[in-house]
């Protein structure tokens, strides 16, 4: 699409887009170049001279045991993420979605968490669990359950996976919302008329039509999981124990950060670009068919 | 109030040509009404005198100066646009006062000139709505507010009235033309609808295909369309065209024969036999549709004295042999 | 909203059960927050000696007023006007340069126009997560660790906003842009008087987004902000933790969590509307 008028002059539109130009070339082209290539370098023990390796950074990584590990730990997280933020999103749509009054008042309150930074959230979870003073722990360990996720492998990544997905609930909740309420009530109503009970309806007619915004918050959360959890890794377990909850963002900052390792840190940068590319491609392809249709 | 020129305007985009060549003086004063089917490069002419498209070769002039690369705003003219433009966050005072104010007209003779305006097209109770405060017609006369205070030489109007309904189409048609009478001032207005094209102007272009078919008064053009597009286009019902060959024209390719100069008559007795397909009694006047023998459609009006006959049945139609147009292949005028 | 049908709706007891599974969803979202606004009202004795009570105590004044004025590591007033120039800078910054150069993508020709923008779009694709290595020494060797405009700079170098007010811009009407010529506007008078509050909308529904994004940044100030003076206060928190085995200071950690939650809670409640709108838009 085009506009059919312009404005005349070559130097006004240049000054426009300068700002934006400069700031995007210094603080994202250039590092991208970097990342891409310190990839294929790797640093004498001393940080003086640089080493051409190639692919050799990459082929280490792949074959590293921790990088694969992490793979699979993001996987399972994002996963775990996406399916608990969405399941109880949809859940509560769809009470909000059957009141005739209120269901305002309840998006009032469902909705502000989304203000809540992953960081907080955290702290937050944090605070529930610590083993030492944590209520949740506590009320466990009368019950005859010790929770420890400083130890325990599964019980970090649980805690992980729940306060990542808590604060992430309002935003599945919003669009699943608006989705539900765009179904227009004469089809649920003729299904009604049809004899179709509330759970036929649901399973036959409103999830079909639901697929589309469904299938946009799969790969929005997703992308979510893989990149703005940084926060909550970060303040509850620092990725342990033992890396049971190092995703790859958090292997970014702990082997470039904490272990100066930049060659493979960069290495990973770009590994991880690979990833947000191939999920933006299938969000626009996505977005693409959802213009057509 | 000024004179317009315009000497073998082209325009092309590219490598298509859209206006390929038009050429009119317009006189001080002036209502000339630019019509044609979509397409036809109506609206880029407008633009290209406006200042608002490039001209691609030829010369456009107004009061006697070369405007070709004048900014619009310089060239003395101001716009009426089809969906009125007006700006959604200004008030109707500041649309009208915009122009003014950017020109750095002093401020009292900014108030002055829109009350005046605003006096003149009934808006002084609107002066502090918003647009979208304001019904369909009230728009279009802001629209037109806005053009008047600027006290331009030239008004362009490009399809102002085809948002309205058809009510209020016909009045705010005479209300334009009676406010441009009371200016005075010259007037360049494009439009798809042929009764409008045939009420306001002075003189008309017909455009075709970005041609100009025929310039000339409306009742001059209508009694003698120079092409058979011309013929076609301006009247409703539109004109008949009938085989030349099939009425004994031996010069004619096809000859045009506007449905009022139809009489029925009985079949065999006329000059071309058909069946009447169905008729549309109007009240004042009928109008009879008829399938001749060869397959064409033709219209017949009569006036609502004369019998109508049944449908399905046989009839014939006769016509006076100065009341046709014979066209050749090319569609031009014999 | 349209007026619902009642023939779907659940009378009786099914209403009564969907409000209480509306309730439940939200006292799981609120538990947290409740159990930090309490854990922000007592003193750290009845916290450290499980389990904490449950209701209010107290101490909310002296809590609160030790975290403003004192905090652990930095006063968390100081903290709570960094991440508020971060999230006002980056919102306001990226709202400026993302109209000036959307109106210019949209309204000129000129040379490499299409160049710019497959550039701005490219910038869509990656979060600074993922480049964050190369982008500190970027910011290092400007010297701009420990400043305002480390912290926000390279947060405005991404083009979402661009793309969105160049949607915008391509749905204003042509003939507006048109009418302006005719009146005599410049481009730089046509952006300010017409496309400007005509865009008011879109700018504040963009702000709300942009706002939160900001406010919340965890991992790049974490980076850059060495100085505990210069620490936002989402990130500040962590570093409220004292490493080893002694017992954090809970109330002052939970007072400071819930004023790192107000600002952004005040404006997506004050601005619900315009928040999901913005939302819904930024996602499109």
């Amino acid at each position: 699409m085009e506009k059919r008028v312009t404005f005349k002059g070559i130097w006004l539109p240049l000054l426009l887009v300068l700002p934006q130009i400069l700031i995007t070339a210094v603080f994202f082209f250039y590092p991208a170049g970097q990342a891409i290539w310190q990839s294929l370098f790797i640093p004498d023990p001393f940080g003086l001279s640089m080493q051409w390796v190639g692919l050799g950074n990459f082929e280490y990584l792949l074959s590293d045991r921790y990088y694969r590990a992490s793979f699979v730990t993001t996987a399972i997280f994002s996963i775990l993420v996406t399916l608990v933020s969405m399941g109880v999103a949809l859940y509560l749509a769809v009470l909000a979605d059957r009141l005739i009054k209120g269901s305002g008042a309840y998006r009032t309150l469902l909705i502000w968490p989304y203000a809540v930074a992953p960081a907080v959230a955290g702290v937050l979870w944090l605070f529930m669990f610590n083993t030492r003073v944590g209520v949740v722990s506590w009320y466990l360990g009368q019950l005859g359950y010790d929770w420890n996720h400083v130890l325990n492998e599964g019980e970090a990544m649980g805690l992980v996976v729940v306060a990542s997905a808590w604060g992430r609930i309002s935003y599945n909740f919003l669009f699943f919302l608006a989705g539900l309420q765009a179904i227009p009530r004469s089809v649920i109503e003729a299904a009604a008329i049809d004899g179709a009970r509330f759970w036929t309806r649901f399973r036959t007619i409103v999830w079909p039509l639901l697929s589309p915004t469904t299938f946009f918050l799969l790969v929005v959360n997703i992308i979510y999981a893989f990149f703005e959890t940084f926060g909550v890794i970060h303040t509850i377990t620092s990725g342990g124990p033992q890396q049971a909850t190092t995703i790859l963002v958090y292997k970014v900052y702990s082997d470039g950060f904490v272990g100066q390792d930049l060659g493979s840190s960069a290495a990973q940068s770009v590994i991880l670009l690979v990833v947000v590319s191939i999920l933006t491609i299938i969000q626009f392809k996505y977005i693409e068919r959802r213009v057509h249709y | 109030m000024a004179t317009l020129t315009l000497e073998n305007v082209k325009k092309s985009f590219g490598k298509t040509d859209v206006i390929h060549g038009v050429s009119v003086d317009v006189q001080d004063g002036e209502f000339i009404v630019i019509v044609g089917p979509s397409g036809c490069g109506k609206s880029t002419l407008l633009r290209m005198v406006a200042g608002l498209e490039a001209v691609s070769s030829g010369d456009i002039q107004i009061g006697g100066r070369r405007v070709n690369d004048v900014e619009p705003m310089d060239r003395d003219i101001a716009m009426v646009f089809q969906n009125y433009a007006l700006y959604p966050h200004m008030s109707v005072f500041d649309n009208m006062a915009y122009g003014l104010k950017i020109a750095k007209v002093p401020k009292p003779e900014i108030e002055e000139r829109v009350r005046q305006a605003a006096k003149l097209l009934q808006l002084e109770p609107y002066l502090t709505r918003k647009p979208r405060e304001l019904s369909g017609g009230q728009r279009q006369r802001v629209a037109m507010g806005r053009a008047i205070v600027r006290k331009p030489a030239v008004f362009l109007f490009d399809e102002p009235l085809s948002n309205l309904d058809a009510k209020l189409r016909v009045q705010m048609r005479l209300e334009i033309k009676a406010l441009q009478r009371a200016l005075g001032v010259t007037a360049l207005y494009v439009t798809h609808d042929q009764v409008e094209a045939m009420t306001m102007a002075d003189r008309m272009i017909v455009m075709n295909g970005g041609v100009a078919d025929q310039i000339g008064a409306p009742l001059d053009v209508y009694a003698n369309p120079a092409t058979e597009f011309v013929a076609g286009f301006i009247g409703s019902p539109p004109t008949n065209f009938i085989d030349g060959a099939a009425v004994g024209q031996s010069g004619g390719h096809r000859v045009g024969v506007r449905p009022e100069h139809m009489q029925l008559v009985g079949a065999g007795a006329g000059r071309l036999d058909g069946r009447a397909a169905y008729c549309e009694a109007l009240g004042a006047e009928t109008l009879v549709h008829v399938k001749s023998a060869t397959g064409t459609q033709i219209t017949v009006r009569q006036d609502a004295g004369h019998p109508i006959p049944e449908e399905g049945s046989e009839v014939g139609m006769d016509w006076d042999r100065e009341n046709e147009m014979p066209f050749n292949a090319e569609g031009k005028r014999l | 909203m349209a007026e619902r049908s009642g023939m779907v709706e659940k009378r009786g007891l099914g209403l009564w059960l969907t409000h209480l599974g509306l309730i439940i969803g939200v006292l799981f979202i609120f538990f947290p927050i409740w159990l930090a606004f309490v854990a922000s009202t007592v003193e750290n004795q009845d916290i450290i000696r499980p389990p904490m009570p449950v209701w209010p105590g107290d101490q909310m004044i002296e809590n609160y007023t030790n975290a403003l004025v004192a905090g652990i590591n930095a006063p968390v007033a100081l903290m709570l006007f960094n991440s508020l120039v971060m999230a006002l800078g980056i919102a306001l910054g990226k709202i400026a340069i993302s109209l000036l150069s959307a109106f210019a993508i949209v309204y000129f020709r000129f040379p490499f126009r299409q160049t710019f923008f497959w550039l701005i779009f490219l910038t869509l694709m990656l979060p600074v997560e993922v480049r964050i290595v190369p982008t500190y020494e970027v910011v290092a060797n400007f010297g701009m660790l420990n400043s305002y405009s480390g912290l926000i700079l390279p947060l405005v170098a991404s083009a979402t906003a661009t793309f969105l007010f160049r949607q915008f811009f391509l749905t204003v009407p042509d003939e507006l842009a048109e009418a302006a010529r005719v009146d005599g506007a410049r481009p730089m008078q046509f952006f300010f008087d017409i496309l400007l509050p005509m865009s008011r909308t879109n700018i504040a529904a963009l702000f709300v987004i942009l706002f939160i994004y900001g406010w919340n940044q965890y991992l790049w100030p974490l980076l850059i902000t060495t100085d505990p003076e210069m620490n936002t206060i989402v990130m500040g928190i962590k570093q409220m933790f004292p490493s080893g085995d002694d017992f954090a200071h809970w109330p002052t950690i939970m007072a400071t969590s819930i004023l790192a939650m107000v600002p952004p809670v005040i404006v997506v409640v004050g601005m619900q509307k315009l928040f999901i709108r913005g939302l819904v838009e930024s996602e499109k």
